[in-house]
């Protein structure tokens, strides 16, 4: 993985230094809260409901044993013993004091890692796919090119004070796993008929209150201009975003205000301006930062297979485990483990402060020290020997991190919601943890196979509710929370928005809605191969909304 | 009726207004307003102690008395004064010491 060079070492110790003394400031009575409010918040620092609030930048989800072990720590000693892993790929902390802050972001800087562009108008922390250099259907590694972006990106003097923030995901294969279409860029990384690397660029995808799927405005763009088109694309955006109102300035607003046609337009010609400069990548330069990137060296563990068929036989847990969890990795003895953090009636995304260290020394002994967060809020071991398999799945269960609900039901997002987020309408994760419970068995989850359900405690859409098989959007009705159920939705290659069934559901309604909506999936369903997302897209939202409503639904 | 409350400077502690003129960390004590002169009276305590940086994030915030004791009537405030509802071992709910209102 990337590791930081002179300069960037020098420019973290910096900028931790200059927000310890912005906070000494602060304490001391020396600025006001006006003024320190955008300091701090440039710094991931938030307040929320109990306490201030600290997300730390996972870059493109990717960490390594030391780096987790240091976010344990950090759990440990400044907060109450746990992190909350994001839909960003990012951890953040629900209870730091401010005064301890710096003293944070010194002991994250000393493991290559800050808290810098979490939160702002900028250019936020670059996302990837989570299998990415593992994965078995990618044409290559996805994250070289988001650390490009992000170094370029990093405190971009002209993109520090865009009209909105702005999210760049990128994948390097077919099958989207970093729901690249529901961001404000989207890279899919592919090949030409020459073999040679671009990008299918979208742009204008985003949730929130005006969930739109990004268009694509480049089939095929060569990797030497990733930064002038991304330059073009953010210029044109920073230009005619719209600055009036906060609700329309996304890009998403200005694709669609535009017209994709003109907009794409109005980048081209930026680009022509650009895409000779100097912001074109020289060859050399890509290959250096792909070199970090370099995967480790694969042994041949062809023991893998005899060793995977023995422990299936002997543990009905492993073989649960295995099927779920365990994902085809492009070298035959190796595979991408994903550790749930959806431990039935479990908080999503949650990890204590000694999970993260086991997890830490799983990725040390096992995993040649890789590891990854997930869009979807768990941990994965990107490389793992099949041969080692059992071992992994042991020290798993020892932390109770083997749940082997990956895809399923169960494998919920949830927000942090009301009962952290100054911004919640309604609680998410007490929703989540009835529903995971309602599910427990998981031989009734497998039979409902893949299913994603996605829950949000206000409209801002943290917990990707638009693009959730299933939606839970918490909105506030007269003082109580109540439940709008979205079906339909999704995040991958084939994204799409869910639609609002119908009227909302109580907080002790809402478990049962779920379960009447997945017991006429498997009611309707053609046979178990037909998954839910492919069901709802044959029959649409009829017989859900006459499940739920009844006759209530015909007369509508 | 309203309450005042914020969150502490330093930690960002929930706190609330108290009938002895303190800050403190359970809602149990604060002080009431009954009337819009008692409002304002909160409001220019509130805007004091932003100015003189003892607190950041400061509203007044509407409750209603239960039994005796004192409940906002947003969730929200409930929850801010309870602690997550989803891990009652955090939060003022886990020190009973500080606070009855859980
Ligand atoms: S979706 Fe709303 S409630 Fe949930 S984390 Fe985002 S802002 Fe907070």
């Amino acid at each position: 993985m990337y590791r930081y060079d002179e300069f960037d070492h020098d420019f973290v110790k910096a900028r931790t230094a200059e927000f310890a003394d912005q906070v000494e400031r602060r304490l001391a009575g020396e600025i006001t809260e006006e003024q320190f409010r955008p300091l701090r918040l440039m710094n991931g620092v938030y307040l929320q409901l109990h306490a201030y609030m600290l997300r730390v930048a996972i870059p493109y989800g990717t960490l390594n044993s030391r780096q987790l072990r240091m976010l344990g720590h950090i759990a440990r000693k400044y907060d109450k013993g746990y992190g909350h892993f994001t839909t960003r790929q990012n951890i953040q902390y629900n209870w730091p004091a401010l005064s301890d802050i710096p003293a944070i972001l010194a002991d994250l800087a000393s493991v290559e890692m800050h808290a810098i562009q979490t939160s702002g108008n900028c250019i936020r922390n670059v996302t990837a796919d989570h299998f990415a250099g593992a994965a078995a259907d990618e044409v290559a590694d996805p994250r070289p090119y988001a650390e490009i972006l992000r170094q370029w990106s990093t405190v971009h003097p002209e993109f520090s004070y865009l009209p909105r923030k702005f999210k760049i995901a990128v994948t390097g294969a077919e099958r989207d796993r970093a729901a690249i279409q529901v961001h404000d860029i989207g890279l899919h990384l592919k090949k030409n008929a020459a073999g040679e690397l671009g990008f299918a660029v979208y742009v204008g995808g985003g949730q929130g209150r005006t969930p739109i799927v990004a268009k694509k405005i480049r089939d095929f763009l060569p990797e030497e201009h990733l930064l002038s088109y991304t330059t073009a694309i953010l210029r044109v955006y920073n230009l005619h975003g719209r600055r009036d109102n906060k609700y329309k300035a996304r890009i998403k607003i200005l694709v669609h205000e535009t017209g994709v046609e003109e907009l794409s337009r109005q980048v081209e010609a930026e680009w022509q301006e650009l895409k000779d400069g100097e912001l074109k990548l020289p060859e050399a330069d890509v290959q250096a930062i792909t070199a970090y990137f370099a995967p480790p060296a694969f042994v041949a563990r062809p023991e893998g297979d005899e060793a995977v068929k023995q422990a299936r036989l002997d543990s009905r847990g492993f073989s649960e485990w295995l099927a779920q969890n365990v994902t085809t990795h492009k070298h035959p003895d190796y595979a991408a483990v994903t550790i749930s953090l959806k431990g039935i009636g479990e908080a999503p995304g949650d990890a204590s402060d000694s999970q993260m260290e086991a997890v830490a020394d799983i990725a040390e002994k096992y995993a040649f020290d890789e590891l990854r967060v997930s869009h979807e809020q768990n941990l994965i071991l990107p490389h793992v020997a099949r041969a080692d398999l059992k071992a992994v799945y042991d020290a798993l269960v020892e932390i109770d991190l083997a749940t082997a609900n990956s895809g399923l039901i169960s494998d919920i997002i949830a927000c942090p919601g009301l009962d952290y987020c100054a911004l919640a309408n309604a609680r998410a994760i007490p929703v989540a943890q009835e529903i995971s419970r309602r599910f427990a068995s998981l031989e009734r989850q497998r039979d409902i196979g893949e299913l994603k359900l996605k829950i949000s405690g206000c409209i801002n859409a943290c917990g990707h509710h638009h693009v959730g098989h299933i939606g839970i959007l918490g909105v506030e009705k007269k003082g109580t929370e109540l439940y709008q159920v979205t079906l339909g939705g999704s995040a991958d290659e084939n994204t799409s928005i869910g639609e609002i069934v119908g009227r909302g559901f109580g907080p002790e309604e809402i478990t049962d809605a779920i379960e009447t909506v997945v017991e006429t999936y498997l009611k309707v369903r053609l046979d178990r191969s037909e998954k839910f997302i492919d069901t709802y897209r044959r029959l649409g939202a009829a017989p859900f909304k006459e499940a739920l409503y009844g006759s209530e639904a015909k007369a509508a | 009726m309203k309450i005042l409350t914020a969150n502490r400077l330093t930690d960002g502690e929930a706190v609330w207004f108290s009938t002895d003129h303190r800050w403190i960390e359970s809602i149990e004590g604060s002080e009431i307003a009954a009337d819009k002169a008692a409002e304002e009276r909160l409001e220019a305590i509130g805007k004091a102690a932003l100015d003189n940086n003892q607190v950041v994030d400061v509203n007044l915030i509407d409750i209603q008395l239960v039994d005796g004791e004192i409940r906002p009537l947003r969730l929200r405030e409930q929850i801010r004064a309870a602690g997550p509802s989803n891990r009652t071992d955090l939060g003022k709910q886990a020190r009973p010491e500080v606070s009855r209102a859980a």
